[in-house]
Parts: C-alpha cells; structure tokens; sequence
C-alpha cells in the first residue's frame, strides 16, 4: 500500500506540475533567478578566496642566520620552526643557494656592477635563511616571537639568528592580515543576508501557488484524505519547481561565466569563472539541485500546513 | 450499526462562534439509518452548521454529536479522516478539483481511501455512468455545466458507498431542471439504501419529497416531521 500511496502522490505532483501552468512557470522564473543569485555568490566567494590565498602567498617572514651558523645548528632550528603549530611551510635556503640566486636575479637585470663586485669577494657575504608561510597571515607575529625567543636555539644552545624580517614588515603585514579578514567577514555577511533574502522570496512564491489551491486542500480534506496525502504532491511540486530551476540556472551559468570569465580574470588575478564552472560543475550541479529541491519541499511543507488545518 | 440504531445524533447541542451568540441552541435529533431527510430553513437558520458539525469541521460549544454512537468531537485527526470517508459531501458550489478531470476528481475520492487501482479502474466509470456523465470523463471542471458539475460532485460523495450523503443546498445554484435531476439521483441513491441529509431552502424541492423534514429557525429546530412540507 505504501508503494501505491507514493506512486499516486508522486503521478499527482507531476500532474499538477504541467497543469498549473502561470503558476509553474512564476514559480520557476523566481526560483531560478534565486538559485543564480546563490549560484553567482559561490563563483565570487571561491574567486575571493582565490585572490587573498594569492595575496596571501606573497607574505612569509625569513629568518637569517649568522654567517658562522653550521648546517646543523640551522637543521635544529628549521625542525623547532616546522614545529609551531601555526607554521603552513618553511622552505631552506642555504648560503649557495642564495649566492646563486643573487646572480640570477642581477644577470637578468643586466646589473653587471654588483656582479663584479661579489667577484672580488672571498667569501660568500650572503646569509642562510628559513622562509617561513604561515596558515593564516595574523599568525607570523606568533612565529615572529618564537623564532626570536630562546626556545628557538639550536641544539648547540648558541644564538645562530642573525634577524627575523618580520619586526621590519610588521605593519604592512598586518594591516594586510586585517584586510583580508575583513574581506572574509564581509563576504560571510553578504553571503548569509542573500541566502536568506532568496529563501524568503522562495518560500514567499511556493506560498502564493498554494494559496491558489488552498479551496482544493479544503475539499480534498472534506473527502477524507489524510494530512500526508494532501500534502505530498504539493511538496513533489516545489521538489520539481527547484530541480527544473537549478537546471536552468545551470544552463544559464554557461554563456554568462563564458563572456565574464576574462574580465573576471584581469580583476580576481588568475581565477577564470568559467575555467572555475568548467572544472567544479558536479560540485555546483549537487549544490544548486540540493538547495532548489530543499528550498521548494520545506517551502511547499511549511505553506501547505497553514491551510490543513480542518 | 443495526437499523434500528440511529446513526447521527445530536444530543444538547449549542454553537455559538462569539460568546453570547448562538448559531445553535438546544438542537436534540437523531437520524436513522436509510432515512431521506431535508433540513429546511431560511439563510442563517443553523442548517449549514448542522452539517459542518457532523463533518467534524467545527465543534460544538456543548452538547454531544454521535455518529454510529462514538462522540465524534473527540475523535483524533487520523480517526477524524477515516469518519469523513464514512460520509460524502455535497456542496451548493461543487467543489470540485479544478486540475482534475471528472474521471480523476472521483478517483481522488477512492484513492484518498486506500482504494486499489482495480477498483478504481471499475468503479469510477460506473459512478458516473450512474449520474450519466460517461461522456464527460477526461472533462475539466470549467468544461462542465452547472448540473454536470452537480452529478459529478454526487459521483463523488457515492463511489465510496458512504453511510450518509450530505447535500448542503446542492440546488441552490442550478436551474428548475438540472435541480429535479440531482434531486431525483439523490433519491435513488437513498432507495438503494444510503442515508441522505439535504439541507435546502427550496420549497419545491422540500414539498415534492414527501419525507422527513426537519424546520430549523433562528438555530433552533421549530418543527420535526415525519413527512412534512415547507412551512416557512
């Protein structure tokens, strides 16, 4: 009986999908402009977070060591250093590699003087450092500190850090860690007030199409049919509504991420909207059907239960 | 339920929507099993709440309303829904599934309770045979005369073979004749031994019954008889 009783709600919700008509189609038209809104907010949030992890990937705090400091003694402190929990990636550059990229650098800018000059040295004058990248960019001041406190002696217990580059950027970085949070803060914001402005428009829409069938729900009531039953093709209906949206919203997003992509690639940095549509397509397929298809059964739940109540 | 039972009674019966005024009072009735009874009375008489009481639409402010002796007022929602199916609706406006076609109005009837595809399959042609309406069954509501939409909404209250058919001015919106034709179906569904309640305002109709008549004024009952006429 249970598979009957489904079988009849869900012929009865697709039914009253194709027969409603204006009714279909006002749904529709508002749900999918909702879903594209929502579907919009993804691409710009993961476009952001794109930009500040690019921004965010330019800062690291280097740690210098002395001239005299042995292989060793900076092995200890570069594994004291992995060991802050804050730390993301720490990267080693030892003297030679330094001198060869100093001559790197100044051969390709044709900056013959200070190659000449490095020449008549004996010894390499250039330090070893650690480049450290924290997860987070409010997190350098921490690894700042502790690189600079004793606990960050090597083995030999002898002070082999010569300076820590952090102190001397310290406002810059922070003012950026304090932008970046605030971007982060805001989008949140921006994204929670959408999302709910779309599921008030939603639920508001899905509750004008069952007004029109509140008589019917009445009479269907009066003729015996239970609560479930009454309301089950209406909750297939709003199902429908949100899945047929999500479809179209979909669809639309192709030509629209296609004509902005560039734009949006000059002003995000590297992130294409439509390289990010292209590669994350079943992740915004199963977001925008979950969301439609959510969106119209608890809208449809919550509007018909006003008129059930005889 | 034996025969002799009565199976809607009303027993002390007061309605009143606002405190001190009564769209009921003292309404003592009992209505046998088989009996052909209208309710007659002007606009406002309480006939109409007579009705929603027994549906359960409403409650009374005191009293008790049996049907087949169980106090229905306190019976929980599930069991509400399988005491409607018990009953079929008549109503002056219709009140038919306006995205339904004539076939799927009935067997919205059927399905809502717990009837099987065979039976809906047999007995929904034969329901409308039954009011002639075989030619209408794919029809909307809008493409159906006041009278069909009449027939098809008294398809509908009988395909379930209920205790009681309730027509709550079923005539009030049709013509001289499509009016004579619903009220000589009703008759025939009662001689085939359905209880029928009509609640009407139509003097012919009342006198040209020839049954029990029951004369509501005012919320009261002001005359009961056996058979009666219109005496307003």
């Amino acid at each position: 009986m249970f598979l009957t009783k489904l079988k009849r709600i869900l012929r009865s919700g697709f039914v009253n999908f194709w027969r409603n008509g204006f009714v279909t189609v006002a749904a529709i038209l508002v749900m999918t402009v909702t879903l594209f809104v929502m579907g919009s907010l993804i691409f710009v949030d993961a476009m952001l977070d794109s930009s500040l992890a690019q921004i965010e990937e330019k800062v690291d705090v280097n740690v210098y060591f002395t001239l005299d400091a042995s292989e060793e003694e900076i092995q200890s402190v570069k594994a004291k250093v992995e060991g802050i929990p804050e730390v993301a990636f720490v990267e080693y550059i030892s003297q030679e590699q330094a001198l060869e990229n100093f001559k790197e650098l100044r051969l390709a800018e044709g900056d013959e003087t200070s190659l000449q000059a490095l020449e008549e040295l004996e010894d390499n004058p250039l330090p070893a450092r650690l480049n450290v990248r924290a997860a987070e960019t409010d997190q350098y001041e921490t690894i700042a500190t502790f690189v600079e406190s004793d606990r960050a002696l090597p083995g030999s217990g002898r002070d082999v850090i010569d300076k820590v580059n952090f102190f001397q950027n310290e406002e810059a970085i922070n003012t950026l860690s304090s932008i970046i949070n605030s971007i982060d803060r805001l989008s949140l914001v921006t994204i929670i007030i959408f999302v709910i402005i779309s599921i008030l428009i939603v639920f508001n829409t899905i509750r004008l199409a069952i007004y029109t069938a509140r008589e019917e729900i009445e009479v269907m009531q009066l003729v015996g049919a239970s609560r479930r039953y009454i309301r089950g093709p209406f909750i297939v209906e709003g199902v429908m509504y949100g899945v047929v949206s999500a479809l179209i919203a979909l669809v639309l997003f192709y030509p629209v991420t296609l004509s902005i992509g560039p734009f949006t690639e000059l002003f995000f940095g590297s992130t294409n909207a439509f390289d990010y549509y292209v590669d994350n397509f079943a992740q915004m397929f199963l977001i925008l059907m979950f969301v439609g298809a959510a969106l119209g059964a608890v809208s449809s739940w919550l509007a018909t239960k006003k008129y059930l109540r005889l | 339920m034996t025969d002799s039972d009565p199976l809607i009674e009303f027993r002390d019966v007061y309605k009143a929507y606002i405190d001190d005024i009564k769209v009921l009072k003292d309404i003592n009735l009992e209505i046998g099993v088989g009996e052909f009874v209208s309710v007659a009375g002007a606009s406002g008489a309480g006939k109409t709440t007579l009705m929603k009481l027994i549906l359960v639409e409403i409650a009374p402010t005191k009293g008790d309303v049996l049907y087949d002796k169980t106090r229905i007022h306190s019976l929980s929602r599930d069991e509400i829904t399988e005491h409607r199916r018990r009953i079929g609706m008549v109503f002056q406006d219709f009140r038919l599934l306006p995205h339904k076609t004539a076939y799927e109005n009935i067997a919205f009837a059927m399905e809502a309770a717990g009837r099987s595809d065979e039976d809906i399959e047999s007995d929904v042609p034969y329901a409308l045979e039954l009011v002639n309406l075989s030619d209408k069954m794919w029809s909307f509501p809008q493409e159906l005369s006041g009278g069909q939409k009449q027939r098809l909404a008294i398809a509908r209250a009988i395909v379930n073979n209920p205790d009681v058919v309730i027509a709550d001015e079923p005539t009030g919106n049709l013509d001289p004749n499509n009016a004579n034709e619903v009220i000589e179906i009703l008759k025939k569904i009662n001689d085939l031994g359905t209880t029928v309640l009509l609640t009407t305002h139509n003097k012919d109709v009342v006198d040209a019954l020839e049954n029990r008549v029951i004369t509501m004024e005012g919320g009261e009952i002001i005359r009961d008889a056996k058979t009666g006429k219109y005496i307003l």
